[in-house]
């Protein structure tokens, strides 16, 4: 039964009113200028990792902004920390300090 | 001594008025309502910077008194004889005045959100149009249908803009800075709100406002979304529910909102269209007066001695506006000294 999509209605739509913000508020604290993106995918077009893998940086950025967490910590191993996506952001933001902030408060909170 | 009709109250005919005093041609300044300002004043505050609008009307208050300018308010101009020169205005009065140059600054009108009956204004109380937001700001008093303070507000870019449905497929261009500007605002009255705004391309052409942009991020937390309002409906305590797609994860989003604030775009005026109509005046394919050209001639009509201020030729900024109305202002002087035609 699992199978059939529209059954699994959660996954389709983004249920705005039933998000789970704890991560993304905890992440914008410790690196705010993660609210400032604007998606154009610089970041995901350098990515050494999005390059080999399905990774996509930005994709999973807007996902947490959107209060989706399912799937994060195993996504993120994905990255290599290489740092490039933060050389070329037009915005300055400090993605590798994002994902490093992610990995950290996932820890945390599993150890906690 | 030449003379000099202008046609239009707003910014735009008030700039013209006050330079063409200024260099000693009489001017007879004709309102179709019964004040001067015409469509700023539905705004408090002038984007990038917040400029009261006041500020911009506080030039023009002198005018009235110039005994150089004959003031014509409650009165429309509906006929114009080209036949003989100088050039017969006949008003909806009967009054006949003669000009040896006019000046068209009949401005623009807002669309009617109603037409894009699917985001559900003039159906759902908690639907209002930028304008009416726009004056809860002037009277810092944001409030929803039933009385308390929105705790979330979406403000839905390009409505009547930018759609063939409607019949307008250009972008208005000032919407995006608008919908920013008072997304700031409503911050800054409501802290405690949740405000977002849904978008298919953010337009930020002025210098400053990519900052002002940036500031909305990273001051006031606005959040936005790209993808467009596809329908509105209403719970039972008038709560909204929106539907849009988040066009950058490719899926469907559905939200809840106290509020919806449409971005309504810049239309010809009804009263242009008609006024073109009966007079044998080019209008361009979007409804707007049509310059001679898009490059030095913006200001110029096909007719000569006809000119055009303002955003009767499309939309335009305030600084926009009076900018292109100094520029008519001064072609209208160098052909009345018979310099240019």
């Amino acid at each position: 039964m699992a199978t059939f999509d529209f059954l699994e209605i959660r996954h389709l739509h983004i249920d705005y009113d039933n998000l789970d913000q704890e991560l993304l508020n905890e992440v914008i604290r410790e690196e705010p200028s993660f609210q400032w993106c604007i998606s154009c995918g610089c970041c995901t077009a350098t990515c050494s990792a999005g390059n080999h893998t399905t990774f996509n940086i930005r994709r999973i950025s807007l996902i947490l902004r959107r209060g989706e967490v399912e799937g994060l910590e195993e996504e993120l191993k994905k990255c290599m920390l290489c740092g490039k996506c933060t050389l070329v952001c037009p915005r300055d933001i400090q993605l590798r300090n994002v994902v490093m902030n992610i990995k950290k408060i996932i820890l945390k909170k599993k150890t906690a | 001594m030449k003379k000099i009709v202008i046609i239009g109250g707003g910014i735009a005919g008030l700039e013209v008025s006050r330079l063409l005093l200024q260099e000693g041609f009489p001017v007879t300044l004709i309102e179709k309502s019964s004040h001067l300002g015409g469509n700023i004043r539905n705004y408090a505050y002038l984007f990038p910077d917040f400029t009261p609008s006041e500020e911009i009307l506080k030039n023009y208050t002198s005018l009235p008194g110039n005994a150089d300018l004959q003031l014509l308010l409650n009165t429309e101009i509906e006929k114009i004889d080209f036949s003989s020169r100088p050039y017969t205005l006949f008003s909806n009065d009967g009054i006949a005045i003669s000009a040896d140059s006019i000046i068209i600054a009949t401005g623009y009108q807002i669309f009617d959100a109603r037409l894009k009956e699917e985001f559900g204004y003039g159906i759902y109380d908690g639907v209002i149009t930028s304008v009416e937001m726009e004056k809860m700001i002037r009277e810092q008093h944001i409030v929803t249908p039933y009385g308390k303070a929105p705790r979330r507000i979406a403000f839905i870019h390009c409505v009547g803009s930018r759609d063939a449905k409607v019949g307008n497929t250009y972008c208005s261009r000032l919407c995006c800075i608008t919908a920013i500007k008072q997304a700031i605002e409503t911050k800054k009255l409501l802290p405690q709100a949740e405000i977002f705004c849904f978008y298919i391309d953010l337009r930020m052409y002025g210098l400053t406002f990519e900052e002002l942009y940036l500031n909305a991020q990273k001051e006031y937390n606005i959040q936005f979304v790209r993808g467009r309002l596809s329908e509105t409906s209403e719970m039972i305590d008038k709560r909204l529910i929106i539907k849009a797609e988040d066009t950058l994860i490719g899926r469907p989003l559905k939200m809840m909102t106290d509020m919806l604030v449409l971005m309504v775009g810049m239309e010809a005026s009804n009263f242009s269209k008609q006024f073109a109509y009966h007079n044998g005046l080019e209008i361009g394919e979007h409804g707007f007066f049509k310059p001679l050209n898009q490059f030095n001639a913006r200001g110029k009509s096909q007719k000569e001695g006809i000119y055009f201020a303002g955003t009767s030729i499309g939309p335009m900024s305030v600084a926009e506006t009076i900018e292109h109305a100094q520029a008519t202002a001064l072609s209208t002087i160098s052909y009345l000294k018979g310099k240019e035609n």
